[in-house]
């Protein structure tokens, strides 16, 4: 067992950090308020080539592993970007796998390079209002026409794709009353997102304003057949590999928010004088610091633990979906003891942390619910029966 | 055309530094490492030189043990293509830098040598002028923008001095000494960081380059800032020109 980090993996770090100091915290309370696109942002990023960081380096990526990104996504979430910087790179840094494992070449050797440049950002469509978790259930449908496919139906809580240009689009190709297996009958398409059959709908939410979550209206979208991503019927075999992966992103993510807004509380304690003394002094401020931070740490743990094992080939299906619990419930627990650090404070926008507590309680939702986590526990490593 | 660029580890400009209670130095457990920020100016200017040419060799050199690997693979990850670490474990002084430096510009014969005016743990200031004497070579210090003649012999350099600016030119080869506006450093892309990873830092020892290493300078003690008193708040203009007046007697 070894705990170092590599030289690469520092330099990694130390990198990232540097770019990000260039996007302080004024930048994305700024963007928290517009609502735009952190552009310049997202731009650097491409710039310095990590967005292909698990890209495999005949597509012009880097190809390593799922800890290196899990050490990005920690790191700009813990400059200050938090969640808004997060989205907008999360998918270019990982959610092209399934593109890159069962593409055709054609579409890899036109599409990675741009996407790689941050030219063409995609959107993952794969939820929908009437399926949710239960992904089986969908119901937005590709039907053979011609030399493609019409899609038609509803997809939610698609993030980014006011910006997208492609999407990796989950449809049913066998209504699901005749496949022998539900998971059977679904296919994946790298679709565009034609402005002419997509009408796009921005959901209003509580935090992340700068990165976009939509609705998607689908209305006889063509997509040809050289977009159909592997074997027809197959796609939610496709999408199931990055879920892992997915889960140990997310849960880095909250281990650098949570470790952001304990830096500040602990920075607002030593400075603020009441009672002729620092706060900090109390045990009351110090403990819950103190004690969040012992509990983001073990949580990061877990998450190199898992990005370990998946790097290695391992399952990691427990290590992936206990990072994800542990570092959303130790990130919202970090970011609303540092509002209560701050008192008043805590509560205005100038602050920060208040941000970061918007940002924070999505990860006790998404990408999957924290209750379909112990679910996953309860079921698949405790051997219980399923409770749903 | 050749640039060596020299590269000094110093203390993270962010960090908070301790003077140690027996004045002997400063507390070095959890401070972090970077490459002096003047260099990195003046890496950054080689790299520029290097991409408008289309050509070249930028070559880092540093002073030190081991650890200092890490600053070095950080240029290398900036671009530059290769490197050298005089391996040396005792403290030296601004002459003796230099004159391991002189032996190293010997060996290997650049046209340009960059290097940051001043360190910012020591501030000396002298490593660069030093070096420039004992080569022989001209010397352009607190460059804040360098232009190379079209057939590479000689440069322009812009120094920022006291009340102004001078333009000054030689024939190269010659030592340029970076100020802060020079230029703004780029950060290592995750290619160059791959790159970077096979790229050759060569090891020298310093006892072998016959270089004369006798201190000649003795640090006796340091001292930490003393620290600065509170304001004092006033409420009126008038106040205010009463005590820079009567109290501060500056007006």
């Amino acid at each position: 067992m070894d705990f170092q980090l590599t030289d690469e993996q520092e330099e990694i770090c130390k990198q990232v950090r540097a770019l990000c100091s260039r996007f302080p915290d004024e930048y994305w309370r700024e963007r928290d308020e517009s609502g735009e696109f952190p552009w310049e942002f997202y731009q650097a990023i491409a710039d310095g080539g990590w967005l292909g960081i698990t890209i495999p380096r005949e597509y012009g990526g880097a190809g390593l592993g799922i800890t290196e990104a899990a050490l990005v996504m920690q790191t700009v979430a813990e400059c200050g970007g938090g969640t808004q910087a997060c989205s907008a790179i999360h998918l270019g840094i990982f959610g092209l796998e399934p593109l890159i494992k069962y593409g055709t070449q054609a579409a890899k050797d036109k599409y990675l390079a741009p996407i790689l440049r941050g030219d063409i950002h995609v959107s993952f469509a794969v939820t929908e209002p009437d399926a949710g978790t239960n992904t089986t259930q969908i119901s937005t449908f590709a039907t053979r026409s011609g030399d493609g496919y019409l899609i038609n139906g509803q997809k939610v809580f698609i993030t980014k794709a006011q910006e997208s240009k492609k999407m990796l689009l989950l449809t049913r190709t066998t209504p699901f009353d005749q496949v022998e297996k539900k998971t059977l009958g679904m296919s994946l398409f790298f679709a565009d997102i034609d402005p002419e059959a997509v009408e796009i709908q921005e959901l209003h939410k509580l935090g992340r304003k700068a990165v976009d979550t939509n609705m998607l209206f689908i209305d006889n979208l063509y997509v040809a057949k050289e977009d159909l991503i592997g074997e027809e019927g197959r796609g939610f075999y496709y999408i199931l590999d990055g879920i892992n992966p997915e889960r140990i992103l997310i849960a880095a993510e909250c281990v650098g928010m949570g470790k952001r807004a304990i830096e500040r509380a602990v920075q607002y304690a030593k400075e603020r004088e009441v009672f002729g003394r620092p706060i900090g002094k109390n045990q009351g401020i110090q403990f819950p610091l103190a004690e969040s931070f012992a509990k983001l740490e073990t949580a990061e743990l877990m998450v190199q633990k898992a990005a370990s094992l998946y790097d290695q080939g391992q399952p990691c299906g427990k290590e992936a979906n206990i990072s994800k619990y542990m570092a959303a419930e130790a990130a919202c627990e970090a970011a609303d003891r540092a509002i209560q650090a701050h008192g008043g404070y805590g509560y205005i926008k100038e602050y920060d942390v208040e941000r970061y507590w918007r940002e924070a309680r999505l990860f006790r939702i998404a990408p999957i619910s924290q209750e379909m986590v112990l679910n996953y526990v309860g079921e698949h490593v405790l051997g219980l029966p399923k409770s749903y | 055309m050749k640039v060596l660029v020299t590269v000094k580890r110093v203390p993270d400009p962010e960090t908070t530094i301790r003077v140690k209670s027996d004045g002997s130095g400063i507390e070095t457990d959890n401070i972090k490492y970077v490459i002096n920020p003047f260099d990195e100016i003046a890496l950054e200017e080689a790299l520029r030189i290097k991409e408008k040419l289309g050509a070249g060799e930028v070559v880092l050199v540093s002073i030190g043990d081991s650890v200092v690997t890490e600053q070095l693979r950080t240029g290398l990850a900036m671009g530059a293509d290769r490197a050298i670490l005089v391996g040396c474990d005792q403290d030296l002084d601004s002459l003796a830098v230099a004159r391991i430096l002189a032996k190293i510009v010997e060996d290997e014969g650049p046209q340009l040598v960059l290097m940051g005016k001043q360190a910012i743990d020591d501030d000396a200031n002298q490593a660069g002028q030093m070096l420039a004497a004992l080569l022989g070579w001209p010397q352009a210090t607190f460059a804040s923008e360098v232009v190379l003649s079209d057939d590479q012999q000689a440069v322009k350099v812009t120094r920022e001095v006291d009340g102004g600016l001078e333009t000054i030119g030689f024939a190269l080869p010659g030592i340029i000494t970076s100020d802060l506006r020079l230029n703004e450093p780029r950060y290592a892309s995750l290619p160059g960081i791959m790159k970077a990873r096979k790229k050759e830092i060569k090891e020298v020892a310093a006892a072998d380059l016959d270089a004369d290493m006798s201190p000649r300078l003795t640090i006796n003690s340091l001292e930490p800032p003393t620290q600065k008193e509170a304001g004092k708040k006033v409420e009126t203009v008038e106040e205010l020109i009463g005590l820079l007046h009567d109290e501060a007697k500056v007006i």
